[in-house]
């Protein structure tokens, strides 16, 4: 009110701080990440739709034997990142009219997700879900480059921490109400989870409303996010595939890439970690499936304010202080304590994490590489952490076997203390970078 | 497109799209409805008494009742000479069940507000409740000794990965004299080839009993499947045989019914029903030449009842133990079958 009303006034009033500050902060967040965390948190309410009721649509939907499906599951995963560099690169590609594609290869990687929807309703043997996820993953990799492009190019340097953290509260939002959208489906359509005898009605029902949500998502992209990014200047050159491939020269990308993959070697994956929390803090197991609810609360209350705080201190310095927490996390974990207390905190340390760390990552990373390159850069990052974390999987499991669970996060724990000291140091020359930040937002 | 129209273009589509999603959830719980009528042809199925004690007119057959209609998942009884026959409904719900000497366990589904939960009830011979046990996923198999001593029931834990899509099971076995519970038996010292052997991935389901000490069990592990015979005193699973999934041990004790992997089969339907003869190790393929997902039930020492996927959800199915004959419908619409008497 006081705003507009100042506006309004041809009066030469002197602006008043606050509403000036207010103002500010404001557009600190532009329309286009609005929109895309509005199309990102849609989207994430339709697939985690999805994932929350495949398992058991495939046990007693379809009384199909789904062994061998959590190994599909990790090669799709590694796959969706490769393809994510492909994205990354098309997407730095130019239209006729000189302009980058960033909003067309987004489209499509949501457009092929939101497609994989309604065929879940016609394909019912293992192979061919199988076909239609890897797909969906498809979509997933092609569209992440250009949606975090797009947000870095839309927002002034000085606060892309703070955008990219609110992009990412609104997607953890579309994470948590997903499952929530589809048992109340379940429950309207009645029946499906009670009856073991192949009964697909309500299965069908959850597809359905999932079409039709992730319709929705590509939809309000096509509205609402704006086709021309900031910083894209069409009379520029248009990077190649040569181009991308180069990219590892710049020393600010190669550093914070290489910092990206050493810490995400030594970050146990979600599903082990909550597992540790079960078997060592004696968790009931009927409440097991909250503890990646508690993990997405925190991510999803922190995501801003850890943003903001990045755009202050620095987000590499944020990124290295996120580890460290996670770090903090392990130490709790392989502590003698014990209780609900110490759960509770666990799981605020793991979300505080991915609060510090997943948005700001980007954000890091968008400092580093122009903006004709900015898909491609975040791509790289990007892909690198994933298939990093993904061997991590790999190793963290055989060590698990190996020597058991508590051994094998305190090797990780060692490991990860290690690198981000290693990381530190890496890190330290740039600087240079919060310096650049605040000179460009002074 | 000024930004008018754009909000009336997405107003338009959440009204269509919120249109086609209601639909398709009105038009599935009107289907989900129509499993409480009564479908022409199906088996009678009327309310009465159930008595899990030695019946006095004859051997008894209970199962749950899958034919649709207002008994539908209830543990009804029928003449076991008689499978065919008018059914009695007890008005007990139970997913899996199974009952021996007046003692039953049954695996029920709790609605919740966002979530089904299930549990595991030792039922009385009256078929009330004794005692329940918070079950940590989606019910498969339960079994009783024939004592009536102790009951075992598995589930599929669907949560133990965060991905959801990797499953493992988890069986539990009490004593119903002084409920004294074994939650998970992968807490048990497997031993595997003479040693005592470790890992992660080891997974154990489908208890049959031998006697209130004695049982055998599902022991799988990095893609094998084992039998193995348990001691519930010394808290040990000793493998025996490979490739052996739901065994089910014949009264007299010498032969155990399960399910086998054939090799070159489809994925999806890999197993078929064999017997093994605990004492020279000797396998018999059944003449059931079909994909079989259950823990079989012998109807006698030479006879096998097993569940199929039919029109209802489940039929039940026999076939000779020795390999001879053929499979032979038992009655339409039942799954989890016990006898008593």
């Amino acid at each position: 009110m006081y705003v507009a009303d100042s506006r309004s006034s041809k009066a030469p009033v002197a602006p008043a701080v606050g509403p000036v500050r207010r103002g500010a902060a404001l557009r600190s967040v532009p329309g286009a990440v609005l929109a895309l965390g509005a199309v990102s948190m849609v989207t994430d309410i339709s697939s985690e739709m999805v994932n929350a009721v495949l398992p058991l649509y495939l046990l007693t939907g379809l009384g199909l034997s789904p062994l061998g499906f959590g190994l599909l599951d990790g090669i799709q995963n590694g796959f969706s990142a490769l393809v994510r560099l492909a994205g990354g690169h098309l997407a730095d590609r130019r239209g006729r009219d000189g302009s980058a594609r960033h909003k067309a290869v987004a489209a499509v990687g949501y457009g092929l997700s939101a497609l994989c929807r309604p065929l879940l309703l016609f394909v019912h043997t293992v192979p061919l879900i199988g076909a239609v996820i890897a797909v969906d993953r498809t979509g997933k990799g092609l569209r992440t480059a250009p949606r975090d492009a797009m947000i870095s190019l839309a927002t002034e340097p000085a606060h892309r921490g703070r955008a990219f953290g609110v992009h990412r509260a609104m997607d953890t939002a579309g994470a948590l109400l997903g499952p929530l959208t589809a048992f109340l489906v379940l429950r309207l359509a009645g029946g499906p989870m009670l009856a073991d005898g192949g009964e697909r009605h309500g299965y069908d029902a959850v597809f359905t409303v999932s079409a039709c949500v992730a319709a929705l998502g590509v939809l309000i992209l096509l509205l609402f996010v704006p086709n021309r990014q900031n910083g894209v200047d069409p009379s520029t050159w248009a990077p190649s595939l040569r181009d991308g491939l180069t990219l590892l020269r710049l020393p600010g990308l190669r550093r914070l890439t290489l910092c990206a993959v050493l810490l995400g070697l030594t970050t146990v994956s979600d599903s082990f970690l909550y597992l540790l929390i079960q078997r060592r803090l004696g968790l009931s197991v009927n409440l097991f499936p909250l503890l990646p609810l508690g993990t997405a609360a925190a991510f999803l209350l922190l995501a801003v304010p850890l943003g903001s705080l990045a755009d202050r201190i620095g987000r590499r310095r944020l990124f290295l202080l996120g580890h460290g927490v996670l770090l903090l996390a392990y130490g709790l974990l392989l502590s003698p304590l014990r209780g609900l207390p110490v759960v509770i905190c666990v799981l605020v340390l793991h979300g505080s994490f991915y609060a510090a760390t997943d948005g700001v990552l980007a954000a890091a990373a968008a400092d580093t590489v122009p903006a004709e390159q900015r898909g491609a850069g975040l791509a790289l990052v990007g892909t690198g952490q994933a298939l990093a974390r993904f061997a991590c999987s790999l190793l963290f499991g055989a060590l698990w076997s190996a020597v058991g669970g508590p051994t094998a996060l305190a090797w990780s724990a060692g490991a990860l203390a290690l690198c981000v000291a290693g990381a530190a140091v890496v890190l330290r020359p740039s600087e240079a970078v919060a310096t650049d930040v605040s000179e460009e937002s002074a | 497109m000024q930004s008018r129209t754009r909000v009336i273009v997405l107003l338009v589509a959440v009204l269509v799209l919120g249109a086609v999603g209601t639909g398709a959830v009105l038009y599935a719980s009107d289907r989900t409805a129509e499993r409480d009528r009564t479908q022409a042809g199906g088996p009678a199925v009327n309310p009465g008494p159930v008595s899990l004690q030695v019946p006095p007119n004859g051997r008894q057959l209970l199962f749950r009742n899958m034919a649709w209609g207002p008994h539908r998942d209830e543990i009804t009884t029928v003449p076991a000479d008689h499978p065919d026959g008018p059914r009695t409904a007890s008005g007990t719900q139970c997913l899996r069940f199974h009952a021996a000497a007046g003692t039953g366990i049954c695996l029920q589904a709790q609605r919740g507000a966002l979530e089904d939960t299930y549990r595991a009830v030792v039922l009385d011979d009256h078929l009330h409740e004794r005692r329940s046990f918070p079950a940590a996923g989606i019910p498969t198999r339960s079994r009783v000794s024939p004592s009536g001593h102790l009951a075992a029931w598995t589930v599929f834990v669907s949560g133990d990965s965060y991905a959801g899509t990797d499953f493992s099971t988890r069986t539990s076995i009490v004593d119903v004299r002084d409920w004294n519970l074994r939650e998970n038996l992968e807490d048990f010292t497997v031993i595997k080839d003479g040693h005592p052997y470790q890992a992660h991935d080891v997974n154990i389901w489908g208890v049959t009993f031998a006697d209130d000490n004695t049982f055998y069990a599902t022991v799988a592990t990095s893609g094998q499947t084992h039998l193995a015979r348990g001691d519930l005193a010394a808290r040990t699973l000793t493998t025996l045989h490979d490739n052996v999934e739901c065994p089910s041990l014949s009264p007299d004790g010498t032969r155990i019914a399960y399910k086998k992997r054939v090799p070159g089969l489809s994925p999806d339907a890999p197993w078929r029903l064999y017997v093994l003869d605990l004492a020279t190790g000797t396998e018999t393929a059944t003449a059931e030449q079909r994909n079989i997902d259950d823990q079989a039930l012998w109807s006698d020492d030479g006879t096998l009842l097993y569940a199929l996927p039919g029109d209802y959800g489940a039929d039940l199915w026999t076939v000779p133990a020795d390999g001879s004959g053929a499979a032979r419908l038992v009655t339409r619409a039942a799954v989890a079958p016990a006898y008593l008497g």
